[in-house]
C-alpha cells in the first residue's frame, strides 16, 4: 500500500491498496467539497485509462484542485508500481 | 520664421524656477512649503510626470500634490508608470488631474477601474514601459517632474541608488526640454556616494527626512510554492529551458517562475543543465534567485529596479550585477526593458487568462491591474539582427520553408501556469475578461498583455504545448485545450486530434519528457522558506519584516 498527499486545505490525502480484481478500480471519495463530481469522474476517467486495475484507492479531500487531484494520483500509481508496492 | 520667438519654453522654465524660488532656500524647499510652491511652479494642464512605478514612489510629492486645492491646480496630464498609491487616484477624485497616460496599477486596479467607468479619469492609453518612455521623447514630454533619490548635495546632485529605475530616463526627458525636475530625497549631505543624477539637470530639491517608499514586489516566499508549481517548472526546464538552450532571459514575478529558479541548483543539476541554460538575466534582483547565483549558475544579472533586503547581497555579488564605484547596485528600467527586450532568448512568465487563439491578459471585469514588464518582454522583436542558437531554432519550428538565410528567428515567448489558478479561476477561458472591459469604456483596443501571435509556449501542469509546430488555427486551438487540464476548455478538447499532436511533440506530457511524478515534491526546492534563502545569502538577504516568521 502507498499514502500520498495530506489533509490540508487545498489538498488531499490518499490511500492506495492492492485487490484481487485486476479488471477494476474502486475509489472512494471522502470530501466537504459539493458539486464537483463531474470534474471528478473526468479526472478519474484519465486516471484509470492509464492503467490502474487491482487497485482500492480512498482519498480524503481537502478541497484539492483537479490538478493537485491528478498529481497525487499519479504520484500514488507510481508508487505502487515501484519495487516495494 | 522671421520675427518668432523660438526660446518660449526656456522662458517659461525661467518663470517657473522664479515663482518656486520664492519658497526656497537656494534649490531647497522644506516639505511644509510643498502646497505653496507646487501652486507657484504648476500651470493648469500641465503634463506632469510624477515618479512612482511597480517599486519605487515619490511618495512625498504624491501626497502633497493630492492636496492641493483644484481650485488653483486643475487639470493635469498625468504621464507616469505608476498608479500605485491612493494619492495618484485622490488627485483625479479632485480634479487637480484629468488625463492619465501609464503603465502600471496592480494595487489600485479595481479602483481605477471604478474611476474609469465613472469617467472620472480621461485615459489616453495602458502602455508597456518603454512604450511610455518612448512618448516622453515624442508627444507626452513632461513639462513637470517629481522625482525621488535617496540623497542630494546642495547643488542638487542626486544619488538614486539601487533603486534607479526610471528616474534618469523621466529627467533626460523633461530637463533637456526645458521642464522643470523637482526631487524629494531622503537626506541632504555634503558630498553624495555617487553621481546618479547631475545637479544642473535638477532644479528644486525637498528633504522628506525619510526614504522614499518601495514594494518588495518581487520577493516570493518558497514556502506558499505547491508541488502542481513545482511540476510545471520542471516542464518547463525540461521541456523548454534544455532543448533550446536558453541562456538569455527574463522571468516573470509569479509563483511558477520562482519555483523554477529554486530547482535550478536541484533539478536542474541533476540534468546537467548548469552553464548551458540561465546564465545571463534581464531580471530585477529576485531573492528566489540566490541559491542558483550561490550555486554558480549566473554570469550575469541586469536589473530594472531593486529589490528590498537585497542590497548588501547585490553590493557582495558585484561580478553578478551592476554595480555603481560606491558599491552599490545601478539599476535602469528603460535599458533593462530594451535588454529584455533584444538581447533576451525566453521570456517566461504567468498570466490570468489565456483565450482559445494564445492571446493572454491580467485584466478582469472589474480590475485593470495595468501592465508590467511582460508585454514588452513577452514580444517577438522585429528589430532584432543577432543570431542565436534558441532564437533560430524557434524561427525554425515556425517556419520550415523560408531559407534559413533569411528567416527571421523567433524570440520563445512562454506562458506558464496551473489550469486552474487563485480561487478556483479558471486559467483558459473562451472569450478574455478584457474584451468586455474596452466595450465597457469604449476603449479602441482590449487590454491584452500578450498577443497570440507572439506566444510560442504554454506550459501548464499537464503538459508543455509548443505553438510555434501548429500548422493551422484547430491545430493551435487544440494544442491550447490539450494543455488547458480540466478547465471547460480542456475538457472539450479533439481527444483524438490532441493525441496526434501529442505524437508530434506539438505537446508534450510530463510522461512524455521522462518526469517522475514523484519528484514534484517540495524537498526539491533548493530553499524552502524565507529564511533558507537568508542562510543561502550567507546572511546577505535581509527579507523584509513582513516576510520574517520566526
Amino acid at each position: 500500500m502507498a499514502i500520498v498527499g495530506v489533509v490540508a486545505s487545498g489538498n488531499l490525502e490518499a490511500l492506495f491498496e492492492r485487490t484481487d480484481d485486476e479488471s477494476a478500480c474502486r475509489v472512494e471519495i471522502s470530501t466537504a467539497a459539493h458539486g464537483f463530481q463531474p470534474l471528478w469522474e473526468a479526472v478519474l476517467r484519465d486516471f484509470v485509462a492509464r492503467g490502474a486495475g487491482g487497485l482500492r484507492i480512498s482519498i480524503n479531500d481537502g478541497g484539492a484542485r483537479p490538478d493537485m487531484v491528478a498529481l497525487r494520483l499519479a504520484q500514488g500509481l507510481r508508487l505502487m508500481q515501484g519495487p516495494e508496492a | 520664421m522671421p520675427g518668432k520667438n523660438w526660446t518660449t519654453q526656456k522662458a517659461a522654465l525661467a518663470e517657473r524656477i522664479e515663482a518656486g524660488g520664492r519658497y526656497a532656500t537656494g534649490k531647497l524647499v522644506q516639505p511644509g512649503d510643498l502646497g505653496e510652491f507646487f501652486e507657484a511652479v504648476l500651470r493648469a494642464g500641465d503634463r506632469v510626470c510624477l515618479e512612482g512605478d511597480n517599486q519605487k514612489q515619490a511618495d512625498l510629492l504624491a501626497q502633497a500634490l493630492a492636496e492641493l486645492n483644484p481650485a488653483r491646480v486643475h487639470g493635469l496630464h498625468m504621464v507616469q508608470s505608476g498608479i500605485v498609491l491612493p494619492e495618484h487616484l485622490d488627485m483625479f477624485e479632485k480634479g487637480i488631474a484629468k488625463r492619465l497616460d501609464y503603465s502600471y496599477s496592480g494595487p489600485q486596479s479595481a479602483r481605477i477601474a471604478r474611476m474609469l467607468f465613472s469617467g472620472k479619469i480621461e485615459l489616453g492609453a495602458v502602455h508597456t514601459y518603454l512604450e511610455l518612455f518612448a512618448r516622453y521623447f515624442i508627444d507626452l514630454t513632461p513639462n513637470v517632474a517629481l522625482i525621488a533619490a535617496v540623497s542630494a548635495d546642495r547643488d542638487g546632485n542626486l544619488y538614486t541608488g539601487p533603486n534607479t529605475e526610471d528616474t534618469p530616463t523621466v529627467v533626460e526627458a523633461t530637463s533637456y526640454k526645458s521642464g522643470l525636475v523637482v526631487a524629494q530625497v531622503g537626506e541632504i549631505v555634503e558630498r553624495v556616494p555617487r553621481v546618479d543624477i547631475p545637479g544642473d539637470l535638477v532644479h528644486f530639491v525637498v528633504p522628506a527626512g525619510k526614504p522614499f517608499f518601495v514594494e518588495p514586489l518581487f520577493t516570493r516566499d518558497p514556502a506558499a510554492i505547491t508541488e502542481t508549481q513545482i511540476l510545471t517548472a520542471m516542464l518547463a526546464i525540461k521541456g523548454i529551458y534544455a532543448p533550446y538552450n536558453v541562456r538569455r532571459l527574463n522571468h516573470g514575478i509569479g509563483f511558477n517562475t520562482a519555483a523554477i529558479e529554486l530547482l535550478l541548483p536541484t533539478y536542474g543539476e541533476q540534468l546537467g543543465l548548469r552553464g548551458q541554460v540561465c546564465t545571463h538575466f534581464a531580471l530585477n534582483p529576485h531573492p528566489s534567485l540566490i541559491p542558483a547565483i550561490e550555486a554558480g549558475w549566473v554570469e550575469q544579472i541586469h536589473c530594472f529596479g531593486s529589490e528590498v533586503g537585497m542590497e548588501d547581497y547585490i553590493a557582495a555579488r558585484p561580478d553578478v550585477f551592476f554595480t555603481g564605484p560606491d558599491g552599490s547596485l545601478r539599476s535602469n528600467r528603460a535599458f533593462c526593458q530594451t535588454a529584455g527586450l533584444y538581447a533576451c532568448d525566453m521570456f517566461i512568465g504567468s498570466t490570468l487568462q489565456i483565450d482559445l487563439a494564445g492571446n493572454s491578459s491580467t485584466v478582469t471585469t472589474n480590475r485593470v491591474a495595468g501592465f508590467g514588464g511582460a508585454p514588452n518582454m513577452g514580444s517577438d522583436p522585429h528589430g532584432r539582427r543577432h543570431p542565436s542558437a534558441p532564437w533560430l531554432q524557434a524561427g525554425k519550428e515556425a517556419d520550415d520553408t523560408t531559407p534559413p538565410l533569411l528567416r527571421r528567428g523567433r524570440k520563445l515567448v512562454v506562458q506558464i501556469g496551473e489550469s486552474f489558478g487563485a480561487k478556483n479561476e479558471p486559467l483558459f477561458v473562451e472569450r478574455l475578461d478584457a474584451l468586455s472591459l474596452a466595450e465597457k469604456l469604449n476603449l479602441e483596443l482590449a487590454p491584452v498583455m500578450v498577443y497570440a501571435d507572439d506566444v510560442t509556449h504554454i506550459v501548464t501542469e499537464e503538459g508543455i504545448a509548443n505553438l510555434l509546430l501548429c500548422r493551422d488555427k484547430d491545430e493551435h486551438e487544440q494544442a491550447i485545450r490539450g494543455v488547458a487540464g480540466y478547465t471547460e476548455i480542456g475538457r472539450q478538447r479533439d481527444r483524438k486530434m490532441v493525441e496526434r499532436l501529442r505524437t508530434r511533440g506539438v505537446i508534450q506530457r510530463p510522461e512524455d519528457l521522462g518526469i517522475d511524478p514523484l519528484d514534484a515534491d517540495r524537498n526539491m526546492l533548493a530553499a524552502r522558506s524565507m529564511k533558507d534563502l537568508m542562510t543561502a545569502s550567507g546572511g546577505l538577504y535581509q527579507p523584509p519584516s513582513r516576510f520574517r516568521n520566526w
